[in-house]
């Protein structure tokens, strides 16, 4: 009893009930802050400011050559006419990506929504969103055994009948757009699912009840109200496309060569760091320009 | 109606699974050219054994998978802590710039740390790996946590700390147990994200070191053999296994009060 006062006076300080040393509030919220903001401005934000200032150089700073500053580099799909077209394969591999995702993505989500309920809804989410955290590059060499020829799938062709060639289409734009496809569907259904399941059920009942067919409950109900799922699953699945370097490289072979591939090329072939950041900043530029366009619809989406 | 839905998901379902399936499959057909008919062989996996390239890399993922979790986790659950409790300005331009890692393709976030780390004096390797990995680990670990912050009441701490409780043992003692749940299933998910990162590690991996994505990539490229199938088979049942453990510890979805 007596030892414990005295502790107590040792560690409160003799002026009876502990009172904390206040420090300020901003240096604990600092202190709580630093460490992630730091680690990330030398991991992700100094970095990129490298990278923009490098695209600016003339060569490589590595060898000997003097280092001058250009605009060069920016000019290179005016220079490289070759680089429009090779710009354009990645808008379209998105484009395409992007609108399958969404008509296949957004049906599934439909079917969660409106045809499971409880356990069985729980579980099938599960597993639509599985193969999304797994490895992406797995994922995209597994279809190579589908495709390839004499693959899975001439061998279920050949079971159907066995005179008819080989339908493999490996090494081409479609194996490419399946892949990515593969790959994004189930963010897709992940966020038109979020955006389908807060429609009130009294809402299609009403208009079933009212004689609407379900295509027009579809387009005038479930469409319009889950807008926001749509295009933020459409932005998160076009974005990453357009930067997308292995599944072109993978599954399209020679036809493969994307803004992705062009801009891997320049940093571990070519040695054209300068070019290659260059075109990494434009790219990022596409990006956070398509960010900008949905930011608001994206917001609510994260609110959601 | 609803047939036609449950039929339409088990297509989908169909469409997902089939690829993976069929690569597994083919890890234990005894033909090195894939050919069929198929022949079960643990062929593959025993090659595997002896690939120490492979089981190296392997060794490698797990290693940076187990530092990217604990170092992620500890310093994303201190700036959740800040950005769920704490008011201060400048608070949503902080939530902004956790996003650069999610949103900005990592071709261009894996090509600006090359630059930046060689240019720096960093270089690549282990530890620019761990830079890269951890970085890209914060921003899912804030999510997981904050959104586990939303599910605990502040006024428990509040209550402590008026009961005579420092902040930081009102912390411990309070939040910390409730949190846990949270904090656990973000360490999983910051592991799982490394384990799966490729892009990153593509860009800062040396000769010397690389992860076993980085040496699966160089393999395909090189020309395939079933051996890669098995050693991806292994992968994709570790991280399934991960995010299944993740999954009943987070709940996504279940908004159901801890209180």
């Amino acid at each position: 009893m007596r030892s414990d006062a005295v502790l107590n006076e040792a560690v409160r300080g003799p002026s009876g009930p502990r009172k904390h040393r206040m420090l300020p509030s901003w240096v604990a919220t600092t202190a709580l802050l630093l460490p992630t903001y730091a680690w990330l401005t030398l991991a992700v934000l100094l970095p990129l400011l490298t990278m923009f200032v490098f695209s600016f150089m003339s060569a490589t700073p590595m060898g000997k050559a003097p280092i001058t500053f250009t605009l060069k580099h920016y000019r290179a799909f005016i220079d490289q006419p070759y680089l429009l077209n090779i710009g354009w394969t990645s808008l379209v591999i998105g484009f395409w990506t992007t609108l399958l995702c969404a008509i296949f993505g957004f049906l599934a989500a439909v079917a969660l929504a409106r045809a499971t309920v409880g356990r069985m809804r729980e579980t099938l989410l599960i597993l639509i969103l599985l193969p999304f955290w797994t490895n992406g590059l797995v994922r995209v060499f597994s279809w190579t055994m589908v495709l390839r020829e004499n693959g899975f799938l001439d061998n279920v062709l050949h079971m159907v009948s066995a005179d008819t060639g080989s339908i493999s289409f490996l090494y081409t734009r479609y194996a490419i757009v399946l892949g990515l496809v593969h790959g994004y569907l189930p963010y897709m259904i992940l966020t038109c699912y979020i955006a389908l399941v807060t429609i009130d059920d009294a809402i299609i009942e009403a208009a079933a009840s009212l004689g609407a067919r379900w295509w027009t409950i579809l387009f005038r109900i479930l469409i319009p109200m889950a807008a926001p799922g749509l295009i933020s699953g459409a932005v998160l699945t076009f974005v990453p496309v357009i930067g997308s370097f292995m599944e072109p490289r993978i599954l399209g072979g020679k036809v493969g060569v994307t803004m992705g591939t062009v801009i891997e090329d320049q940093f571990t072939q070519a040695f054209n760091w300068p070019l290659g950041a260059a075109l990494s900043f434009t790219l990022l530029a596409v990006v956070l320009a398509i960010f900008a366009t949905f930011s608001g619809v994206l917001r609510r989406g994260a609110a959601a | 109606m609803k047939q036609i839905g449950h039929i339409y998901l088990l297509v989908v379902l169909f469409f997902l699974y089939t690829p993976i399936i069929v690569m597994m499959a083919m890890g234990f057909n005894e033909s090195q050219l894939y050919e069929l008919p198929f022949t079960f062989s643990f062929r593959w996996y025993d090659a595997l054994l002896g690939n120490k390239q492979l089981l190296t890399a392997g060794m490698n993922s797990i290693i940076i998978a187990v530092i990217t979790s604990v170092l992620a986790t500890s310093l994303g659950t201190l700036a959740a802590t800040a950005l769920a409790r704490r008011t201060f300005r400048g608070k949503s331009l902080l939530q902004l710039l956790l996003l650069p890692p999610i949103a900005i393709p990592w071709l261009i976030t894996g090509t600006a740390m090359l630059v930046f780390f060689y240019w720096s004096g960093i270089g690549r390797g282990m530890h620019a790996l761990l830079i890269g990995h951890v970085a890209l680990a914060i921003p899912y670990v804030v999510l997981v946590v904050g959104t586990g912050f939303k599910t605990i009441r502040a006024d428990l701490e509040e209550a402590a700390m008026s009961l005579g409780s420092t902040p930081i043992h009102a912390f411990f003692s309070v939040t910390l147990p409730l949190l846990y749940p949270s904090i656990l299933g973000a360490a999983l998910f910051a592991f799982a994200v490394s384990l799966d990162q490729f892009v990153i590690s593509y860009f800062l991996a040396t000769p010397g070191y690389s992860t076993l994505p980085v040496q699966i990539y160089s393999a395909i490229r090189k020309g395939f053999t079933p051996e890669i199938n098995a050693i991806s088979t292994l992968l994709l049942l570790g991280s399934m296994t991960v995010i299944l453990i993740f999954a009943r510890f987070a709940k996504p979805g279940d908004t159901s009060d801890k209180r």
